[in-house]
């Protein structure tokens, strides 16, 4: 995976844990063992959206983010990707 | 706020937890962090176990370290262990092998959620059997023969780095290549039986620095667990957070339900609360008036003033107690010498602290450690000569 | 500590910052489970 595509379908990978936390989120691979620190109540919402939208970049505005916010939460769900926290869905 | 910063001030549950299942074990090692050998009539049931993981799963605990004692012994050892999984509950477990026949491990193979840890102080018999008993060795490469035959993935093996061993560095590298594992180095503490031989056992300050030039030099494949924290005032500072996890982010349960800020710190003093009490572990975690200390800004003593102070947080709260150091001072292997200083100015008649816990085994245990002279095995069963066995 | 309320895009207004905070920071960060000392 060299970039990351907001419009294609994706998801929380299987296998990986999400825990809300005041501050935003705790999320563990089980296959990888990363832990990921999620900054932000938003982006946890949006995460935890995903699979029920057609494309991220749909997920981002069904959860409110503004044209201002887009870019770092764009930059956030590649870093996720990038570590396998998020996979695109295979059925849509 | 930093990462780092929610950490320290602590988090809803804990993002893993070390259960110590049992205080019976097959082994006498003699630097035991939980001085185990006898059974504890007061464990918890497997009943009282379920209703701990429930409460994990409930709380969303990522995984649990489960250890002991040698935790496989417990009967009821792998029903556990599927009913966490079951419980969205990870586990990994350490063990010093000695169940880990060819069946069960072709069952944790095939086992999802569950890592394996094989426990082994020396990359020779001669140097592991010395500290964990005699046989220990051999079992402890059997199961990792089994779990490599087995094709289990990402086991890992266990070094407590001692004096004895911290020139055995290459040599358990090479030992863990040869079975598809992974090396885990930790840092040898005060603890439990560890305090009766930690003066003759740690490494010396020369041998710090050996260890840490080797972790900087292959540090991206060992893990460390972030224990040699303290080794970060030397310079560079080594991978990891430099957080001391206890209370915040990690905790122990002890195998009567008593919780624990850290496994190497089983004394009253940081006992928080006990599981079998009215809101179990949630309450323990969340209100303990112990855990809210913790979870307050720390201060650092005399230690802020030293340079160095931001790389090695004033070492570990464990180390510094048990060897009867104030825990807003050095830690007695601190890099810069300060440890030292202050060790030796102990007041000769203190007597360090003790924990009122000491499962250790009474009598002499089969194939039991020679380090601190003791034959390892009687010569006969019966004879009465307190020099029998020995050369 | 006190909280600051994080904006994440460089875009708007920042208030009065940290350092850190300067940079535009990420809405992630990884840590390591090998990073923190208790966790096995």
């Amino acid at each position: 995976m060299d970039t990351f595509d907001p419009a294609l379908p994706w998801q929380r990978s299987h296998s990986v844990a999400l825990r809300p936390e005041p501050f935003g989120a705790l999320v563990y691979s089980f296959s990888t063992r990363k832990l990921s620190f999620l900054k932000s109540r938003q982006l946890v919402d949006v995460v935890q959206a995903l699979a029920d939208h057609p494309t991220a970049a749909a997920t981002l505005t069904a959860c409110g983010v503004t044209d201002a916010q887009r870019p770092a939460y764009v930059k956030a769900l590649a870093d996720l990707a990038r570590s396998a926290m998020i996979e695109v869905r295979t059925c849509a | 706020m930093r990462l780092i910063d929610h950490f320290e001030y602590g988090l809803d549950a804990p993002i893993c937890l070390t259960w110590e299942l049992t205080y019976a074990c097959n082994l006498a090692c003699v630097h035991c962090l939980s001085s185990s050998g006898r059974r504890d009539p007061r464990e918890l049931s497997t009943a009282e176990a379920e209703r701990v993981i429930d409460e994990l799963q409930r709380m969303q605990v990522f995984y649990v370290n489960v250890g002991g004692g040698e935790p496989t012994v417990r009967p009821d050892f792998w029903h556990l262990l599927d009913y966490a999984i079951g419980h969205d509950v990870g586990v990994k477990f350490s063990t010093n092998g000695i169940r880990l026949d060819r069946a069960r491990a072709q069952q944790l193979a095939r086992t999802d959620y569950v890592d394996v840890q094989i426990s082994l102080d020396g990359a020779t018999a001669e140097v592991n059997d010395a500290v964990r008993g005699a046989g220990s060795f051999a079992t402890a490469v059997r199961a990792l023969e089994n779990l490599a035959e087995a094709g289990m993935k990402d086991v890992k093996v266990s070094v407590v780095v001692t004096r004895e061993n911290v020139g055995q560095l290459d040599d358990f590298k090479a030992l863990t290549d040869r079975f598809g594992a992974q090396l885990r180095l930790t840092r040898f503490r005060p603890s439990g039986r560890g305090a009766d031989v930690w003066d003759r056992l740690h490494p010396t300050q020369a041998q710090q620095r050996e260890l840490y030039a080797w972790l900087l030099a292959n540090g991206d494949r060992v893990l460390t667990g972030d224990s040699f924290f303290h080794l970060s005032a030397l310079g560079e500072s080594l991978p990891g957070l430099n957080l001391c996890g206890a209370g915040r982010v990690v905790c122990l349960i002890d195998p009567v339900g008593d919780v624990y800020a850290c496994p190497f710190a089983i004394h009253e003093n940081f006992l928080a609360g006990n599981v079998r009490s009215p809101g179990g572990f949630q309450q323990v975690w969340q209100s303990s008036e112990l855990f809210a200390e913790l979870r307050s800004p720390q201060t650092g003593g005399a230690c802020t003033k030293c340079a160095h102070f931001d790389a090695c947080r004033g070492g570990c709260m464990a180390a510094k107690f048990f060897t009867g150091l104030p825990l807003d001072g050095p830690d007695p292997e601190c890099v810069q010498g300060y440890g030292e200083t202050a060790l030796a100015a102990r007041d000769v008649a203190q007597v360090t602290p003790r924990s009122h816990l000491d499962h250790s085994h009474r009598g002499p245990v089969r194939g039991q450690p020679t380090l601190l002279g003791f034959p390892s095995i009687p010569a006969k069963a019966c004879d009465e000569s307190p020099l029998a066995g020995m050369r | 500590m006190p909280e600051t309320p994080q904006t994440d895009a460089a875009v708007l207004e920042a208030p009065a910052v940290t350092e850190e905070e300067l940079v535009e920071e990420s809405l992630v960060e990884e840590v390591s489970i090998d990073g923190m000392c208790g966790v096995y």
